[in-house]
């Protein structure tokens, strides 16, 4: 029996995890995917949101203001990259302006710090913000961060502190048993003291396995364009527009990684595996972008995606027990990522009233190596990393300069890769210009090496996603 | 200090480095990112290389191997799995590799023969969802000829470039089936052999004005939606149409690849995407000359040899000191002539300007012109974009000329 039991390899379930890895506890997160990271926390902004524009009381800004205060010295200890860039929401006309000046109230009730802008004040700091904006918001503790790297670090955390991973474990029935619960799935079930459920989109779900109704979700998707390096100073602020009623608009911000980043759209759902862009989409996301920030081309797209929101139905985030022993973290729809860590610690502490013993572990690891160890290195630091393994040498994905030594770490270090998308979001490579045009066939070579597994049994993302159909005529395959 | 660096050991490279050899270079060094010389043409296992060359059929890989046994017979070193990660205006070279770690190298001339890469989905922006299945045509290339394995079975090719047409044969020939190759333009970019042999030869539809619009499948691909363009290239709702598949080929253009030369700050051309260099395919830093794929996309490796010895004997008299420029005439183009190689004249000596153009022309004349003068003139039965073409402009036409253009007429 494990002490606790997390449903969803989220940044929310790797955040509980490595916040509860601290303690003497046995604990199992259980996910459904063939990876982590898999849901909302790969595809979203990306923001640390200062936390200006939630309402002030809820449990979102309390949790965002905490959330975004932990979130560099977290970022530090996880080796993740994390920038306090800032935010812009800019204003073009009069109605505009009404809007910034009631955020700028609600920023000062969350005790966020935030500044009034003119236009010169505006331009001075983003040059290529399109002539006609008239007044901004500014508020200089934004921030970004790498939201895969961030969930895979924590979760790497936990596992190096005792946490277990299982992946392609689908839940699909929860029963209560005697002190504690049994969880199924068709991949065989596991028992668990406490179980934490952080299901995303599927957390109504979850939940009602315990015959909980009261929560629904629904998806509301967000398209985004990704753009080369080369545009990535273009803006050095997160810019947003005034905010709406559903949501915040498309906004323009730079990425950790030096891309720059364009979306999300904002269109209510049913389906809650739609993970389709649309024709709409693109355009969409290109006129809004072009009307404030000027010189974006759209041949500069390097990659398009699109990410699920999990819209809860009261407007906050619902973190709620109705179940002795089981928690949900339902609806966190943005600022989530933001908030995550805060959540871990109001989770956490929401399980020790219920009678989850936090003993702390005396060997537990604080820290964890930066998946970006070898590229932040110095050229005698990365000479003494060759020299000791020259795998480290050997350049695989040319476009964002990736070697064989850091996709050998990618998939031998918690949690480790297993497939083509899962290197990819942990080293970068393939996600390049050519977008793994040259090194999918080497990456591909290094799973199947290393997971002792055939070359045409390796895939994109767990499933049916092979790569290689069969061995040719010839029969060339080693 | 090194007198001569060569960057990239495909075609260009290779014939650079033995060009500069016979013009008596000795210390040449060649760096290669992969882990053998012969660049792209190594996944290129079918004939058609050579031709213009040495008169005879060779697949890719005998076509680099005649070079590459020339490049060992001279004793010309060659690090290969060496990737160079950058490369200065005052032409130091930072490279790495697994034996000597991340290291220097001070050259006297460079000359850059990076290659190519193919254009990726991302720029493409096709709706849909991001299934497996979805493959550069160079990629699939890799996985069939050099991995020894079958991408897919039912394939679709989104783009008619030749590496696209080839792996249309190359898959049939596999036992896959190929369902269309979908084209955007109203005339292909490719060989009009290669239409010939790879598609006609097997029946395999070539969908013109057509394009990818929709992607489908979860984890596999299961099929794409292609429809109709109009004019302005914009999908026609009513000719929408779904193609069950598990395979989506991408041959949808090459770009040089000049990361490097950025860095170098040399002068780039927006239209070739490489280099501005002038007839010794000199670019705008002194003693940096560019040569092959990197330079503009050429369609026959022959032509590419042709230009790597120009560069490489052009380095040699560098290297000696001949640093070779008189004058300075620039080479313009109409827009019908997209663009010329090279694109600004410095000795006045007998020149071949090749050039591609930007549409199908049937029955018209190459004109050259320098002021309101025609100084040469050249009829052509049919141009096309896929095929690049050239005209030869004698030195003594050049006396007195301060600028040249190259227009088209269509008679
Ligand atoms: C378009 C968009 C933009 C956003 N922008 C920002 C932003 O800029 N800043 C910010 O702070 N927040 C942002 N957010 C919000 C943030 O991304 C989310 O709040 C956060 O990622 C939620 O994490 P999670 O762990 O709750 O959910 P997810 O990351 O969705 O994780 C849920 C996991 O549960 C698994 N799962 C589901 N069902 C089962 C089952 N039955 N059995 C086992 N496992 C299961 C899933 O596979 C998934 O891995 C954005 C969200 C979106 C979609």
């Amino acid at each position: 029996m494990f002490d606790v039991a997390i449903i969803g390899a989220g940044v929310v379930g790797a955040m509980v995890a490595r916040e509860l890895a601290k303690y003497q506890l046995k604990i199992i997160l259980l996910e459904k995917k063939n990876d982590v990271a898999m849901g909302a926390s790969r595809a979203n902004s990306g923001i640390v949101h200062a936390g200006y524009d939630c309402a002030p009381g809820s449990l979102k800004a309390r949790l965002n203001v905490e959330g975004a205060a932990m979130m560099e010295e977290v970022c530090k200890t996880l080796g993740v990259k994390f920038k306090r860039n800032g935010s812009l929401v800019i204003g073009f006309d009069e109605e505009d302006r009404k809007g910034i000046e009631k955020l700028m109230e609600k920023g000062k009730a969350n005790g966020v710090e935030v500044q009034f802008l003119d236009q010169t004040g505006v331009r001075a700091l983003e040059p290529n913000i399109g002539g006609n904006v008239t007044c901004a918001l500014y508020a200089p503790t934004g921030g970004i961060v790498c939201p895969y790297d961030l969930t895979i670090a924590a979760l790497g955390n936990a596992m190096d502190n005792g946490a277990e991973l299982q992946r392609n474990f689908p839940v699909s029935a929860i029963e209560k048993i005697d002190g504690g619960y049994r969880i199924s799935s068709e991949n065989g079930e596991v028992k668990a003291r406490f179980v934490v459920n952080c299901a995303g989109l599927y957390s109504d779900e979850i939940a009602k396995m315990v015959g909980d109704d009261s929560i629904s979700v629904h998806p509301r998707k967000g398209e985004y364009i990704l753009l080369d390096k080369e545009c990535g100073g273009l803006v050095s602020n997160t810019i947003f527009r005034t905010p709406s009623k559903m949501g915040k608009g498309i906004l323009v911000s730079p990425t950790v990684d030096g891309n720059l980043l364009l979306g999300p759209t904002s269109v209510d759902k049913e389906d809650k595996e739609d993970k389709d862009t649309t024709e709409g989409g693109f355009a969409e996301i290109l006129s809004k972008a072009k009307e404030y920030v000027e010189n974006l081309h759209a041949g500069k797209a390097i990659t398009s995606f699109c990410g699920l929101r999990a819209v809860g139905n009261t407007g906050d985030f619902v973190i709620t027990s109705r179940s002795p022993g089981f928690v949900n973290a339902a609806g966190i729809e943005s600022p989530g990522l933001s908030a995550s860590p805060a959540i871990a610690k109001y989770i956490a502490e929401m399980l020790k009233e219920q009678g989850l013993e936090l003993v702390e572990n005396p060997a537990h690891i604080a820290t964890r190596v930066s998946s970006h160890h070898f590229r932040d290195a110095s050229l005698e630091e990365k000479n003494a990393m060759i020299r000791e393994n020259p795998a480290y040498g050997r350049i695989i994905c040319r476009c964002e300069g990736v070697t064989e030594g850091e996709i050998l770490d990618a998939i031998r270090r918690n949690p480790g890769a297993t497939d083509l998308d899962g290197v990819k979001r942990r080293t970068r490579a393939q996600m390049g210009r050519c977008q793994g045009g040259f090194c999918m066939p080497y990456v591909t070579e290094l799973l199947a090496k290393e997971l002792g597994i055939a070359y045409e049994d390796v895939t994109k993302c767990g499933g049916e996603s092979l790569i290689n159909v069969e061995k040719t005529k010839g029969g060339m395959a080693q | 200090m090194r007198d001569l660096v060569i960057i990239g050991g495909g075609p260009a490279g290779m014939s650079a480095a033995i060009a500069a050899y016979e013009q008596g270079v000795r210390d040449i060094l060649i760096l290669e990112r992969d882990e053998s010389l012969g660049g792209i043409l190594q996944q290129c296992i079918h004939n058609g290389f050579g031709l213009h060359k040495f008169g005879e059929e060779l697949t890719g890989p005998e076509y680099a191997w005649k070079y590459e046994q020339k490049v060992r017979e001279l004793n010309i070193e060659t690090k290969c799995n060496t990737m160079v990660l950058d490369i200065t205006e005052d032409k130091v070279i930072t490279a790495t590799n697994a034996q000597e770690g991340i290291f220097q190298l001070q050259a006297k001339a460079i000359i850059l023969a990076m290659g190519c890469r193919e254009r990726s989905k991302g720029a493409l922006n096709i709706a849909g969802s991001r299934p497996a299945g979805i493959f550069s045509a160079g990629t699939a290339q890799k996985f069939v000829n050099m991995k020894g394995y079958l991408p897919g079975k039912n394939v679709v090719i989104l783009g008619s470039g030749d590496i696209g047409l080839i792996m249309a044969r190359r898959m049939t020939l596999e036992g896959a089936k190929v369902h269309a190759v979908c084209e955007l333009m109203p005339y292909s970019g490719g060989l009009a052999r290669n239409i010939e042999q790879c598609l006609n030869d097997f029946n395999i539809p070539l969908k013109l004005s057509h394009t990818v619009v929709q992607i489908h499948g979860k984890e596999r691909l299961e099929g794409v939606t292609i429809a109709q363009v109009d004019e302005n290239r914009r999908p026609i709702d009513a000719t929408r149409e779904f193609i069950p598949c598990d395979t989506l080929l991408l041959s949808v253009g090459l770009i040089p690849e000049n990361e490097l030369s950025k860095a170098a700050k040399v002068d780039l051309s927006p239209i070739t995407n490489g280099a501005v260099v002038d007839q010794d395919r000199q670019t705008s830093i002194p003693g940096v000359f560019a040569c092959g794929n990197v330079l503009h996309v050429h369609d026959l490796v022959d032509f590419v040899s042709e230009e790597a010895e120009i560069a490489g004997k052009a380095a040699a008299a560098y290297i000696k000191g001949n640093t070779g420029k008189k004058v300075e005439i620039p080479v313009k183009t109409d827009g019908k002539v997209r663009y010329t190689v090279p694109q600004v004249i410095t000795v006045k000596k007998d020149i071949t300007l090749y050039f591609r153009v930007g549409s199908v022309y049937k029955n018209v004349r190459v004109n050259v012109t320098a002021g309101d003068k025609v100084i040469l003139s050249r009829k052509r039965p049919k141009v096309a974009p896929g095929e690049m073409e050239s005209v030869t402009i004698k030195a003594e036409l050049l006396e007195n000329v301060e600028s040249l253009t190259v227009s088209l007429e269509v008679l």
